[in-house]
């Protein structure tokens, strides 16, 4: 009887997104025997401590339990009305799949109204395999803003794969080295391998400091001046999410979403389904400040370990009302490693920081770059390499405006 | 060797009691998951904002239990020969020379013994993780801020809790005799992977509630007056309430009581509060925005609640 009902709220907590294995659900009951079922307390606290594995599942394991111990049947109709509010992953990332594959499956639906416009943006997508090599070189100077629809849809494609923005860091794990080099040191565990293996000779073996890409967290604005920009953005930062899992990704406008785990799905146009689901401000207006400090405080911590890299997407128009945007930004220098700032705007030749939001921020980020075309994504890397980045780093007042 | 059997608690109210021993305060949920992990042979994650009782937990457990504590610092780099063993190479060194100058290294069969000889328990030096396993008695195995170990020590961990051994690739697998009592630790500066967490019971330590706070200020600081104790746990309680960057934990309290009875202080008044204030907070900013207002706003609430007369 036991048995059966923690399968069954094992279930229910699947439904809700918690990855419970079989193993978990074996664990639980040995738990629940362990403690008894005298107290109500130590049983929830007994199936908690084994079934979620991080803070924020703890809301919804507490709702699941309180109602699945009045009244197991209701809770499992509770949990299907509440899904589509639960994040998480199980089930959710596979239902626009379903989706997808039943549109697939479907017949064609014709256009509302035979446009002649929309017609070209279809046979255009049919034949990007074709595309030629001076189109793409013409597409990668094209400025987003600019760019038709069927361009647009081209780019998209184009942005999944360009390289990633970030240069090696150096880290204090040591690895096997082939020779002697500046800053390695001897290995004596694997010198005295060769040696026991070949007696009457010194061969010393060395280790030097690993290179690692560092952690890359994503603040993209999506506020109605940046829409297209962002868009695009987007597909840039699914491709490389898909390639390289340490990417984090966050979105502001007038609050701050965590798009991370939607990101994650291996198709962008699920990914990007998802993310729109979840981010609820898309063209909204922007409130920088407050982002800036709600992230320096509820993710800062979390995600800017190990000398990870911030890339700031945004055109910095916001107002800066009593400093707040200066003291956040200035905050949140303090926190990352390197931040580099992503800014459209900087494609116009004389560009200068007037804005009140870019004059806060300019003074503390790293970098300075535009991103406004397909040529200065891919470029960004090339930018970033002024040789690898050291941890610890001289504070400099005024960022290198590089173009 | 013989293995002496840990006399481990049998309930959940046990645990407390046993807690309560050696001064710490523990609540239920807390007991309940320490509990299971010891009846369940799992490691505990704890995980949970600074200065909460984790690794204290940890302390506690070793020195009520009446075993050897073994602490893993964790940095970033920490590798194998820091953490499980290294071989004692100098000595492996001089036992080749030894060899070489008796002529000692002749055929195959020779070379193979010295070898063997030197790929020998005797040439290895324990670190804690293989410590932990080779004890008499199951130890206190405490894997401080595994947040700040970079992934492939995660990964490296998971034959450890797992299966209690480690793989030595010249040796073998070296099994644990008593299996350790493993507490993991994380300030969530990363998120372990899952596959790690799996291996373990997972319990969020969250700041106590005004009872529970009241209660350990008593035993960690009996020298000071119950009104000020008091105060000081209100205040506290309230501050963690406000939008700081970093709120105090409970070994911020307890060093805060401590401060205000070195300065003599008999209650809380705004100058000693300020004063004071490096204890409670580490960030300068959090320091600025409580002396330009927060401070007098707190205290005026514990005054209407007729708490600092």
């Amino acid at each position: 009887m036991i048995a059966e009902n923690i399968v069954h709220f094992a279930r229910v907590l699947r439904t809700a997104g918690l990855t419970i294995g079989p193993d978990r659900v074996l664990a639980a009951m040995s738990a629940v025997e362990a403690v008894g079922l005298e107290r109500r307390g130590d049983v929830h606290a007994a199936l908690s401590a084994v079934m979620i594995d991080r803070h924020e599942q703890q809301v919804i394991f507490d709702a699941a339990f309180d109602a699945f111990w009045r009244d197991p049947k209701l809770l499992e109709q509770l949990m299907y009305l509440l899904l589509p509010k639960i994040s998480g992953r199980g089930d959710k990332v596979r239902a626009p799949r379903a989706n997808r594959l039943a549109e697939a499956l479907a017949a064609p639906r014709p256009a509302a109204l035979p446009n002649p416009a929309n017609q070209t943006a279809q046979e255009e997508l049919h034949f990007d395999t074709t595309f030629t090599f001076s189109d793409r070189e013409r597409l990668a100077q094209a400025d987003f803003e600019t760019m038709t629809a069927a361009e647009f849809e081209l780019a998209k494609k184009l942005a999944e794969q360009l390289p990633l923005p970030i240069v090696p860091v150096r880290r204090r794990r040591h690895e096997a080295a082939a020779t002697r080099r500046h800053g390695s040191r001897l290995d004596l565990r694997a010198t005295l391998q060769r040696m026991a293996r070949q007696p009457h000779t010194l061969q010393p073996a060395y280790t030097q400091a690993r290179t690692e890409l560092p952690t890359l967290v994503v603040l993209l604005d999506i506020s109605g001046s940046m829409d297209r920009y962002s868009r695009l953005f987007l597909h840039y930062v699914h491709g490389l999410t898909r390639r390289y899992l340490k990417v984090h990704t966050l979105t502001f406008g007038t609050r701050l979403t965590n798009i991370t785990h939607c990101l994650k799905c291996r198709d962008p146009d699920v990914a990007l389904k998802l993310a729109d689901e979840q981010v609820h401000d898309w063209k909204g207006g922007t409130r920088i400040a407050s982002c800036l400090d709600e992230f320096n405080h509820r993710w800062a911590r979390r995600l800017l370990g190990a000398n990870a890299a911030l890339l700031l997407v945004t055109d910095g128009l916001d107002r800066d009302e009593q400093g707040e945007l200066s003291r956040s930004a200035a905050q949140l220098r303090r926190l990352a490693h390197q931040i580099v700032w992503l800014n459209p705007l900087l494609r116009f030749d004389g560009f200068e920081p007037r804005a009140a939001g870019v004059r806060a921020l300019l003074p503390h980020v790293d970098r300075f770059l535009p991103v406004h075309n397909l040529a200065s994504l891919a470029d960004l890397a090339r930018a970033l390499r002024g040789g690898t980045v050291a941890p610890g780093r001289a504070m400099h007042s005024h960022p290198a405006i590089l173009n | 060797m013989t293995v002496t059997a840990l006399k481990l608690p049998t309930s959940v109210d046990a645990v407390i009691a046993l807690l309560a021993a050696e001064n710490y305060v523990c609540d239920r949920r807390l007991a309940t998951a320490l509990f299971l992990s010891l009846k369940l042979q799992r490691p505990l994650f704890l995980e949970g904002e600074p200065g909460v009782g984790k690794t204290e937990l940890a302390k506690t457990l070793a020195a009520s239990l009446a075993t050897l504590l073994l602490r893993v610092q964790c940095y970033e780099g920490l590798d194998i020969a820091q953490t499980a063993y290294e071989w004692n190479v100098s000595r492996q060194m001089i036992e080749i020379r030894l060899a070489e100058a008796a002529h000692a290294i002749g055929g195959e069969a020779d070379r193979e013994r010295l070898a063997h000889s030197l790929y020998s328990r005797a040439m290895l030096i324990e670190r804690p993780l293989l410590q932990a396993l080779t004890q008499p008695q199951s130890p206190v195995l405490l894997i401080d801020e595994l947040d700040r170990a970079d992934e492939p020590f995660d990964a490296f961990l998971l034959e450890v809790l797992a299966e209690n051994q480690i793989t030595i690739p010249e040796l073998g697998a070296v099994k644990a005799v008593a299996p350790p009592i493993t507490i993991i630790t994380s300030n969530r500066t990363r998120e372990i992977h899952d596959a790690l967490k799996r291996r373990c019971l997972y319990h969020w330590v969250d700041f106590p509630n005004v009872e529970r706070e009241l209660e350990i200020v008593r035993l960690k600081a009996p020298g000071a007056p119950e009104r000020l104790s008091i105060q000081v746990v209100e205040f506290v309680q309230r501050m963690r309430t406000l939008d700081l960057f970093k709120v105090p934990g409970v070994a911020e309290t307890i060093d805060w009581t401590n401060a205000l009875l070195a300065l003599n202080a008999i209650r809380l008044d705004p100058a000693t509060v300020s004063d004071t204030l490096g204890v409670l907070l580490k960030y300068q900013d959090d320091i600025v925005r409580m002396q330009s207002g927060d401070t007098a706003k707190l205290l005026d609430e514990l005054r209407a609640r007729a708490l600092l007369e």
